[in-house]
């Protein structure tokens, strides 16, 4: 299984690879990364999925967390977080076929972002695996072409993220 | 006040106490050593890169003070790469400044141009790179607030040149917040209860001091510790000093080539009192069978050191200092009542301690034609009666200064622990004497290492540092020979050191007092020689090759399974 990590990293220059320079420095392939800006402009939130043992992953965290320029580091992997991905696909589909291709998509949830003669490109959003069933079925319907973001999570409300390891101040109260 | 980016810089460095850097110009630090042409502010022009900062953490593991280097872009730049991972390894607070080539030329392969920031952030607790010059000051102050709080170690400052040549306000600094670095000095103080709770629970505790006591200041605290608890304390190389060696509950050197005593009593204690230390595999040996009957109490200021290598049963984040100062005042409270129950299993057990000791102390190798490398170290260790700071490189000659030279206090004993690179021990001795003009430093080396840092001869020559130097020439790599002696069927391969300069010819050269001995009755009379010299002295002693660094526990063995060059041991205790 992945490890689910989420960061609140300054938005700093050199952040981005001071984190992945733990997990690569052991040879850990990042699976997933996510990076964007929080409400706070000087903060953003990542999301990394990697290839980490089970044993290692607590000092991954304590590794990441002790990053100078890293505000929080969270272990998601095995607590309730809310897990999303973004995905566009590129479908080539025969005119015949396009209506149950937009029948189908309806089913996954899935928005057409452009059309053109002979293909559709597609958003959907949803969990990993939903958007890997989503996937397959696309591939009956001609050639595709796939982009994904990679995962976001969000711990849920619950007491969960109580355990929520900070460095100092609470930071659960900040809304970032 | 409006000044140039390179006045900055200097300013800065003043207004955090520095007094000494090591370093090296290059082009696009002129202008920083333009504004060092009438400022305070001490420069020493090592001959490498890789020395200045080597010769910073030397200041810095001697004084306790922030040590400060500089080298320019490019070569410069990753010259000093060995010395920050050094200090990385051994948290050791040092500030590199280096300089890069103007903004508008990175990443054009400018001349010089390396990635700086890129290639030392792995090597570094935290780097800069200032592309602005309202960033400069504030970038400098933090790099000394990082590097010195919290677990220290070298941060690295890189300044592109158009930032040392622009205007621009040198503001004081206010205190410093930054967001992603908080640092818990106090320890929780359940923690610290339930740890005088074990503590009068056990029958056979242990100290394990390690770094961290000489980092936070600890060692009256870990002398006081050691005698409420009445219990043995070992030290790890680079905890050395932190408990007089002639305190009557210090057995000394843990580990690889640690005493009988250390690793007979970790193998047997019931708890592990683990205050700074990392558990590094030098320490552990093999891990499963590492104090394998002992619960663990790990006091560390780096909650990612705690649960690393060994699981801690009780962990502690916190300063040592403040740790100990607190558990210290708990056990003086309850030690009538709750420390009564097992006080007479303790005083079995330091006594049992104390019997390891005897039945197998450190080699005492002599000769009465040749010099032994073991009689070589006593001899130092008797003449210099813990009076004087010992820098030592790496290899065999700084095991058996590990193990026989004793020392009265912390930041006496300066050698490259974690990373063990050799041609440290030279610089290193440059940095501790600038840091400490008036009082005795020698550096033990061996004739490889020393080979390794002789252009440094050069500096202590031109700034008449009265550095002692000796250099224990066994014609090899002495480790090595060791290693392929006992683990590679005497296969022995690159190890040879032929063609050692002439010592008198060679410190001769550099206008300093050099002589080379080989019999032990001149070994006394040569150490007090070079003394007595008031000016740098080398000292060349050949010694016999064929010695081996005993005990020795073989990498990944078991602590307690060592190698002697006595009859193997029984197991005692359970
Ligand atoms: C920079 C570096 N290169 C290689 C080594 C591996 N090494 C460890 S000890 C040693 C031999 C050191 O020989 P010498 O300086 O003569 O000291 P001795 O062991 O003889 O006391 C070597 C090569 C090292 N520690 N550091």
């Amino acid at each position: 299984m992945l490890q689910l990590i989420s960061l609140l990293v300054e938005n700093k220059p050199g952040a981005l690879m001071r984190v992945t320079g733990v997990l690569s420095a052991r040879g850990y392939n990042i699976e997933s990364l996510t990076v964007a800006r929080t409400l706070d402009p000087e903060l953003s939130r990542m999301t990394i999925q990697a290839e980490v043992e089970a044993a290692i992953r607590p000092l991954v965290i304590k590794q990441i967390q002790r990053l100078v320029n890293v505000v929080q580091a969270v272990d998601l992997t095995d607590t309730q977080a809310v897990c999303r991905e973004l995905m566009l696909v590129k479908v080539r589909v025969s005119d015949e076929m396009r209506a149950a291709l937009l029948k189908e998509a309806e089913v996954f949830r899935a928005r057409v972002v452009d059309a053109a003669p002979g293909a559709y490109t597609l958003e959907a959003t949803g969990a990993s695996e939903k958007l890997d069933a989503f996937l397959e079925m696309m591939r009956t319907y001609g050639e595709i072409e796939v982009i994904r973001s990679g995962a976001m999570a969000m711990p849920r409300s619950t007491k969960e993220n109580k355990r929520v390891t900070t460095k100092g101040k609470d930071l659960r109260k900040v809304s970032v | 006040m409006v000044m140039k980016g390179a006045r900055i810089v200097l300013e800065a460095l003043a207004r955090e106490g520095c007094e000494v850097i090591f370093g090296y110009p290059g082009g696009v630090t002129l202008p920083i050593y333009d504004s060092l042409y009438d400022h305070h502010i001490r420069h020493i022009l090592v001959r490498h890169e890789e020395n200045a900062c080597f010769a910073a953490e030397g200041y810095a593991r001697s004084t306790g003070k922030v040590g400060v280097c500089m080298a320019t872009s490019g070569p410069g730049a990753t010259n000093l790469v060995t010395g920050l991972v050094d200090a990385l390894m051994d948290s050791i607070p040092v500030v590199a400044i280096t300089g890069q080539v103007p903004q508008n030329l990175i990443g054009r392969d400018a001349f010089q141009e390396a990635d700086t920031f890129g290639i030392t952030r792995s090597c570094t607790k935290h780097n800069y790179l200032v592309k602005d010059v309202n960033d400069l000051a504030r970038s400098i102050h933090e790099a000394f607030h990082i590097a010195s709080t919290g677990r220290p170690g070298p941060v690295l400052v890189d300044i592109t040149k158009d930032v040392l040549l622009s205007q621009g306000m040198y503001h004081a600094p206010g205190p410093i917040h930054l967001r992603g670095y908080k640092v818990s000095l106090e320890g929780h103080a359940g923690q610290i209860k339930r740890a005088a709770q074990m503590i009068w629970e056990a029958e056979r505790p242990y100290v394990y001091a390690g770094g961290g006591i000489v980092a936070s200041g600890a060692a009256e605290e870990l002398r006081e510790f050691a005698e409420v608890l009445e219990a043995p304390v070992a030290e790890t190389l680079m905890g050395l000093g932190s408990l007089a060696s002639e305190h009557p509950h210090c057995i000394g050197l843990l580990g690889m080539h640690g005493s009988y005593a250390a690793n007979m009593g970790i193998s047997n204690a019931d708890l592990l009192i683990a205050l700074g230390v990392r558990f590094d595999d030098r320490v552990t040996g093999r891990l499963e069978a590492f104090a394998r009957h002992a619960k663990v109490v790990h006091v560390d200021i780096d909650p990612a050191e705690i649960g690393k290598n060994r699981h801690a049963d009780l962990p502690i984040v916190g300063d040592v200092k403040h740790v100990l100062g607190r558990l210290n005042k708990l056990l003086a409270e309850t030690k009538g009542t709750e420390g009564r129950a097992k006080a007479q299993a303790r005083a079995r057990w330091m006594e049992q301690t104390r019997e390891w000791r005897q039945l197998h102390p450190f080699s005492t190798a002599y000769s009465d034609t040749e010099i032994k490398p073991q009689f070589l170290v006593r001899e130092i260790d008797r003449v210099l009666g813990g009076n004087a700071i010992l820098s030592a490189d790496v290899g065999q000659h700084q095991m058996w200064a590990a193990q026989y030279v004793r020392f009265k206090r912390p930041r006496q004993w300066i050698n490259s622990g974690g990373l063990g690179a050799m041609g440290f021990g030279l610089p290193a001795a440059i940095g501790a004497q600038c840091g400490n003009p008036d009082k005795l430093v020698f550096a033990l080396i061996g004739d490889g290492g020393f080979q390794m840092s002789l252009p440094e001869l050069s500096t202590i020559a031109s700034y008449g540092l009265p550095i002692k130097i000796v250099v224990m020439n066994n014609g090899c790599l002495g480790m090595i020979r060791q290693w392929q002696e006992l683990f590679y069927n005497k296969r022995y391969c690159a190890m040879e050191l032929d063609s050692f300069p002439n010592c008198e010819l060679l410190a001769a050269a550099f206008g300093m007092k050099g002589r080379t001995i080989d019999k032990p009755q001149q070994v006394a009379e040569a150490l007090h020689e070079a003394i007595e010299e008031p000016g740098p002295y080398l000292l060349n002693v050949k010694v016999t090759p064929e010695e081996n660094v005993y005990p020795m526990v073989p990498a990944g063995g078991a602590v307690n399974e060592m190698i002697l060059d006595t009859p193997a041991p029984v197991e005692v205790g359970d």
